[in-house]
């Protein structure tokens, strides 16, 4: 069954490894679907997280190459039930959306979302959640584009 | 002289101001490193300038092409156990080394490249003879590095020493700038015992191999495969032991031979595309598999689908990504090899298969009348690989170290070769490289001077890396060059009869004349066209003290049997 997994991946900082990881999945046809590297909580280990779309059995496969890399410390794999899935979404919005006064706020109050910056031109919001919500909120500040 | 004054190893913790390239040289004698092979080249002058003063402690090889110094490192690997060691100029000469690093990944050799790199400032600047050589080897190396501060250079060495050595072994490339190796430090070499990412091997779980016996003991049909990870560990004799005690017969895979002697009486010969009838056919009647170190390659599975499946599986293996990667195992031991079936030794009893190993014996009369009395005793007038190959063979009495290229007379020597020491074969497994034995014969001369080294090649293979014949000149290596001579590239000749209606699309080839290429290169040669001949030319081949070069001329349009045609069953295997 083809589905989405996330894999993480927890790393020494050497130089290169990132080209090493995803050689593992071009070799293999596996489109990455998307990928974060950053320090993780442990200074000087790094954390990549990727999400694919495979089967299980081709996963299992891939978790071991990965750990077979001498830089790499653990790799593991989660199907999508197993994570908890946040996005953050940021919207541009013309400045005059605010001129519309109370609907707008309320908006933003409702949807749990945050104003960031307002500049002059347009004013940026921000929204943490899933993505059915941040999508919804997307369609909801459709109304204030042309504002 | 001035070189003999030279501090040599670094046993003391003291330390020494020097140039980068002076502690590569130091580093490298610090891990015992006695032979190099390469080539010269501007972003690695620095180095070639330091071992100037070291010639005498570092015997340097110099090839005519890189590729041949990766081949004779994995030559020298393979019959010494040791870590081959290269060095090649930036640009060109690392990426002539790749076709070596990809041979050496997927047989497990394990071998040090340094690789000379253009000054850390012109990094990225397409300056000349600049590659990227970090990213273009990343595929083809088990771990590389680029270095470009004179003071990293000992800790990235014995990084890369361990890497290559340890758990399942392979090729590491370390990449060093040109003022790294210019650079000054304050030398001092610590070898690498423990990287903390790093987990060469897992100890053995002893509840598993408990499963592991008590399969083996309830086993009607057992059967094992031995792979080179027997070699590897060094667990020849402890194979030997648990086949021996319970009554196991087995089989070995190319990389796996000479593991055992051939003449063992549970040796029932190789597996794969072009092995032995029994132990393919075998394979689907057995009822416990026992995989020793391998890694289920599809020349030797043939269709997955269909392999094995009456069988439970154990596999051996030091290489977690190997387990289920190819064949699930029912009792999975990630292990050294030596360990685990140590473990097995105390846990398996004796035992006897006595209807089972006849039944081998059936079968294998089946390919002797069918194959083998035609391979060796030819009734037709042309010479065939087969009995060219055990003629040299009983001449060495299977004491030989067996260097093969890639095709039919590959096939056939691994099929009619003998052994009786381990680390006696030496060839391109995993990728089938042609042009791999001649420079991988000169270094396996090398690293085993005292035992005789002969390389069979084919007409084609030879022409890929030929001027090695001046490095095994200059180096004197008494190399014994065999060339099988069947004017075609005979391998894909016989795919062609086989499966594409005998289209023989640009596979028959207009030869040099091969002994005047080899006497060229002041090789003494001989070249043998009738059968009563052969003789003579096999034993001024054996006898030469220095190289030699023997040209014997083998039927054009032979084929090599059984075959297991790609993509069918083991069981489907053919003799015809
Ligand atoms: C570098 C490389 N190119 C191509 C091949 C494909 N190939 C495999 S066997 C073979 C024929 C080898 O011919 P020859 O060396 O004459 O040996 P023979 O099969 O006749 O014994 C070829 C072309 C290969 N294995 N390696």
């Amino acid at each position: 069954m083809i589905r989405k997994y996330t894999i993480s991946i927890f790393t020494e900082n050497f130089f290169g490894l990132l080209n090493r990881i995803t050689i593992i999945f071009t070799r293999r046809r596996i489109n990455i679907e998307s990928l974060t590297v950053s320090e993780s909580e442990v200074k000087g280990v790094h954390r990549y997280t990727l999400v694919i779309k495979s089967e299980e059995e081709k996963v299992k496969k891939l978790v071991k190459q990965i750990e077979k890399l001498v830089d790499v410390l653990k790799a593991f794999y989660y199907i999508n039930e197993e994570t908890v899935f946040q996005e953050i979404a940021l919207y541009k919005v013309s400045t005059h959306a605010l001129k519309e006064g109370r609907n707008f706020e309320r908006l933003i109050r409702d949807h749990h979302a945050r104003m960031l910056t307002v500049e002059s031109e347009f004013v940026v919001i921000e929204k943490t959640g899933h993505k059915e919500e941040t999508q919804e909120l997307l369609r909801a500040t459709t109304a204030f584009w042309g504002a | 002289m001035e070189t003999l004054t030279k501090t040599v190893g670094a046993e003391s913790k003291m330390t020494q101001t020097m140039t980068g390239a002076e502690a590569v040289i130091q580093s490298l004698l610090a891990e015992d490193v006695d032979t190099v092979f390469g080539y010269p080249g501007g972003a690695i002058m620095p180095i070639y300038d330091a071992l100037f003063d070291y010639q005498h402690f570092i015997n340097h090889v110099l090839v005519r092409h890189e590729q041949g110094a990766t081949h004779a490192a994995q030559g020298f690997a393979r019959v010494s156990g040791k870590v081959g060691v290269c060095f090649a100029t930036s640009g060109p000469g690392a990426t002539n080394l790749i076709t070596g690093l990809a041979d050496a990944m997927i047989d497990s050799n394990p071998l040090v490249c340094i690789t000379g790199q253009v000054a850390s400032h012109l990094l990225g600047t397409d300056a000349f003879q600049e590659t990227d050589v970090l990213g273009v080897s990343m595929a083809v190396t088990k771990w590389n590095c680029q270095v470009t501060k004179a003071e990293d250079i000992p800790g990235a060495i014995a990084k890369a020493f361990y890497i290559a050595r340890s758990g399942r072994p392979g090729p590491v490339l370390i990449d060093i700038t040109k003022d790294a190796q210019f650079g000054q430090l304050e030398f001092s070499y610590e070898p690498c015992e423990m990287i903390r990412s790093y987990v060469p091997r897992q100890k053995l779980d002893m509840e598993r191999a408990k499963e592991a016996a008590e399969l083996i003991n309830s086993a009607k049909k057992p059967f094992l495969l031995v792979g080179q990870g027997v070699i590897l560990a060094q667990a020849e004799q402890e194979v030997l032991n648990l086949v021996e005690k319970a009554d196991i017969p087995f089989a070995w895979t190319l990389m796996g031979l000479s593991a055992m002697p051939t003449d063992h009486e549970l040796n029932m010969g190789m597996l794969g595309m072009h092995g032995n009838y029994a132990p393919n056919l075998k394979t689907n009647e057995c009822d416990v598999l026992i995989a020793v170190g391998m890694r289920f390659d599809d020349r030797v599975t043939g269709d997955v689908s269909k392999y094995a499946k009456q069988a439970k599986v154990i596999h051996i293996e030091i290489d977690p990504a190997e387990i289920d990667k190819i064949i699930p195992a029912d009792v999975p031991l990630v292990a050294d090899a030596k360990e685990a079936v140590c473990a097995l030794n105390e846990l398996v009893l004796p035992n006897k298969h006595t209807d089972w190993i006849n039944s081998f014996r059936e079968t294998a009369a089946i390919e002797v009348e069918k194959v083998i009395t035609q391979d060796l005793f030819p009734q037709k007038e042309g010479m065939t690989m087969g009995e060219v190959v055990r003629n040299v063979s009983q001449k060495l009495n299977g004491d030989g170290v067996l260097v093969t290229d890639v095709g039919q007379h590959q096939m056939a020597a691994s099929r009619y070769f003998q052994f009786n020491k381990t680390r006696s074969n030496v060839t391109s497994g995993g990728l089938g490289t042609m042009g791999f034995a001649l420079p991988a014969a000169l270094g396996a001369k090398l690293g085993c001077p005292e035992r005789e080294v002969v390389a069979v090649i084919g007409d084609g293979g030879f022409q890929m890396t030929l001027q090695e014949l001046a490095t095994i000149f200059q180096t004197n290596a008494a190399v014994k060059i065999l060339i099988l001579n069947n004017n075609f590239l005979g391998m894909v000749r016989q795919w062609q009869q086989l499966f594409f209606e005998k289209r023989y699309s640009f596979t028959e080839m207009v030869n040099p004349d091969f002994v005047k290429i080899s006497e060229a290169y002041r090789i003494p040669a001989l070249k043998v066209e009738r059968r009563e001949n052969l003789d003579e030319g096999i034993n001024a081949m054996l006898e030469s003290e220095g190289p030699f070069l023997l040209e014997v001329i083998v039927e054009k349009e032979d084929n090599v049997f059984p075959m297991v045609p790609t993509g069918a069953s083991v069981s489907d295997i053919r003799l015809e």
